[in-house]
């Protein structure tokens, strides 16, 4: 049996195409499909109808508008913080390490083969009323007695931070290791300081690697529920957290679907521009 | 002589600006050493506390005891949670791993038509949030009546894990030297034989890196799988639910278990990569 050459790379592509078609994309329509139905008149809970109502889009974010700011304040304030904490390490680890680079390396990722929510719970209880620090602030007055850091929004930004962090060094660091070490001697002989070399060679060089690490990072927090769940409390909700209950407790489908639609609708576009504006002050 | 000539050149700098000059040159050490003492606080502390002497809530340290690390299926529901975790994750990273090499090499080897297209496909579930897939995932099992549980978390895992799969090994295949496969067919290798014996044997560990990629993202994802798992509790679940109450040691023990298993697995890579570079 002979195959026609042409034909290989499609053949490739044929089983993951189909169970993505199927398990990806068919899924996103059928959402997409239930986010304008409506109950059923007389029916059981959870029965919905077709009836093309688009003013469920509408009710939906109208309903929840505090839930969908303060996941997208979080996620930026998140990304900022994950952006600031990593690019020096990444910095660092590609510069200034020499050869413990590998090894350094590896202890970045390391944190994240424990799971992802037992390093959440693990926060909440360090940060809770039986962990170390709350006590030792409480006793130096630095807060007072009635402040507590779990169940706050600073708790749901700093576990988010922490728990994407290598989303953000990895792309940052692959970035900065690419960098061609003479573009910097390059500028340091035309009498730039290390401060302008900085600013002016290293910083817009590793850009892809900013802007990959701050996509990464930002994606995964806006549409994030477990860090609310875990470290925060009824008042810093996200629109995950309202997503999720939609489905299991309320079994309000549709809502659940336009919320979906609006989400991913909401970060694409940010995403688009974001894009957009990181290409052209490359450019610059 | 030199130590005269040091001495000579470099007079005696007051002490203030020697210990800014020191924190200059010193300050990403530093800062290193604050930011790896961050990311392994909670790794320690559930490390610590998979010694506690707790009972059942584990919040409070209550003494030493290595019966955790002795007998970790002490808690029966943590055994279990992780019993599913592991099968899931198996299956999961076999499927994902042969789809998502399959579509590696038709993207990273050929020239075809609605290239620029697969690769928008592959990129896109990666940038959907993961309450969208779990949630839009869901409603398609529920319109087909079909129960959320097992076999729907699997697929709902290979579903997401492809991409991951298809990005790392391609990457692989890109820095792939073409004269390596040249020199096969200059040699009389056939095409089989040369993909069998130089191509496959090159991209091996890319495709290796790409599993243990997968059975990880599989082992430790929670959004998805809450949705589609109906009753199952995997290892996440587990912790989730039982966040509130407090968790057994047993699930630290496990947690740590893990962190020195990938740890050492990472760690053996990287020294047979070393061996081959020599």
């Amino acid at each position: 049996m002979k195959i026609g050459k042409a034909r290989v790379p499609y053949l490739l592509l044929l089983p993951g195409f189909a169970f993505l078609f199927t398990f990806f994309i068919l899924p996103i329509l059928n959402l997409a499909q239930t986010s304008t139905q409506t109950p059923v008149k007389g029916g059981d809970t959870g029965e919905y109808e077709q009836s093309f109502a688009f003013s469920n889009y509408i009710n939906a974010f109208v309903d929840n508008k505090e839930q969908f700011g303060r996941s997208f304040v979080y996620a930026t304030l998140a990304t900022i913080l994950a952006l600031a904490i990593a690019y020096p390490l990444a910095y660092a680890i590609a510069f200034k390490s020499g050869k413990f680079k590998n090894i350094l390396l590896v202890l970045v990722v390391a944190p994240f083969f424990t799971s992802f929510l037992l390093r959440t719970v693990a926060w909440k209880q360090i940060l809770g009323e039986e962990g170390f620090i709350v006590p030792t602030l409480r006793s130096l007055h630095i807060i007072s007695e009635q402040t507590t850091l779990t169940s706050t929004a600073f708790a749901v930004v700093a576990g988010m931070t922490y728990n994407f962090l290598p989303f953000m060094t990895l792309p940052l660091y692959a970035s900065l290791e690419r960098i061609d070490p003479r573009t910097i001697e390059a500028s340091g002989d035309l009498y730039a300081n290390g401060l302008t070399t900085f600013r002016r060679v290293t910083v817009p060089l590793s850009m892809p690697g900013v802007v990959a690490g701050t996509l990464l990072t930002f994606i995964p927090a806006a549409g994030d529920y477990v860090n609310a769940a875990i470290l925060g409390s009824p008042n810093t909700k996200m629109i995950g957290n309202v997503i999720e209950s939609r489905y299991f407790k309320i079994v309000d489908y549709p809502t659940a679907a336009a919320l979906s639609f609006t989400l991913m609708a909401a970060i694409l576009i940010l995403v688009t521009l974001y894009i957009r504006k990181a290409g052209t002050e490359e450019l610059v | 002589m030199s130590q005269k000539i040091k001495d000579a050149t470099i007079p005696t700098i007051p002490t203030k600006a020697r210990i800014s000059r020191w924190f200059g040159r010193n300050m990403l050490r530093i800062y290193m050493i604050f930011g790896f003492t961050y990311l392994f606080i909670p790794v320690a502390y559930t490390f610590v506390f998979s010694f506690n002497d707790s009972g059942k809530s584990n919040l409070i340290w209550k003494g030493f005891t290595l019966s955790n690390w002795q007998n970790p299926c002490g808690a029966p529901e943590v055994c279990n949670a992780l019993g599913n975790s592991i099968k899931i994750g198996v299956l999961a990273t076999t499927f994902a791993t042969i789809l998502g090499t399959m579509i590696a090499f038709a993207i990273g080897r050929y020239q075809f038509k609605g290239r620029s297209s697969s690769n928008l496909l592959i990129f896109l579930p990666m940038a959907t949030p993961e309450i969208v897939l779990g949630a839009s995932l869901l409603s398609l099992f529920l319109v087909f009546k079909i129960n959320p549980g097992f076999w729907p978390t699997v697929i709902a895992h290979v579903m997401f894990c492809t991409s991951f799969v298809v990005v790392t090994v391609k990457a692989r295949i890109a820095s792939l030297d073409p004269r390596l496969e040249q020199a096969a067919m200059d040699l009389y290798a056939n095409e089989l034989e040369t993909f069998r014996r130089v191509t496959l044997p090159l991209v091996a560990p890319g495709i290796a890196g790409a599993a243990l990629l997968a059975f990880s993202l599989s082992f430790d994802d929670f959004i998805i799988t809450n949705f589609n798992s109906g009753t199952l509790i995997t290892f996440p679940k587990f912790v989730y639910v039982s966040a509130a109450r407090g968790i057994p040691a047993q699930a630290n023990v496990i947690g740590s278990s893990m962190f020195f298993l990938a740890l050492a697995i990472v760690i053996a890579g990287q020294l047979v990569n070393r061996k081959k570079a020599r």
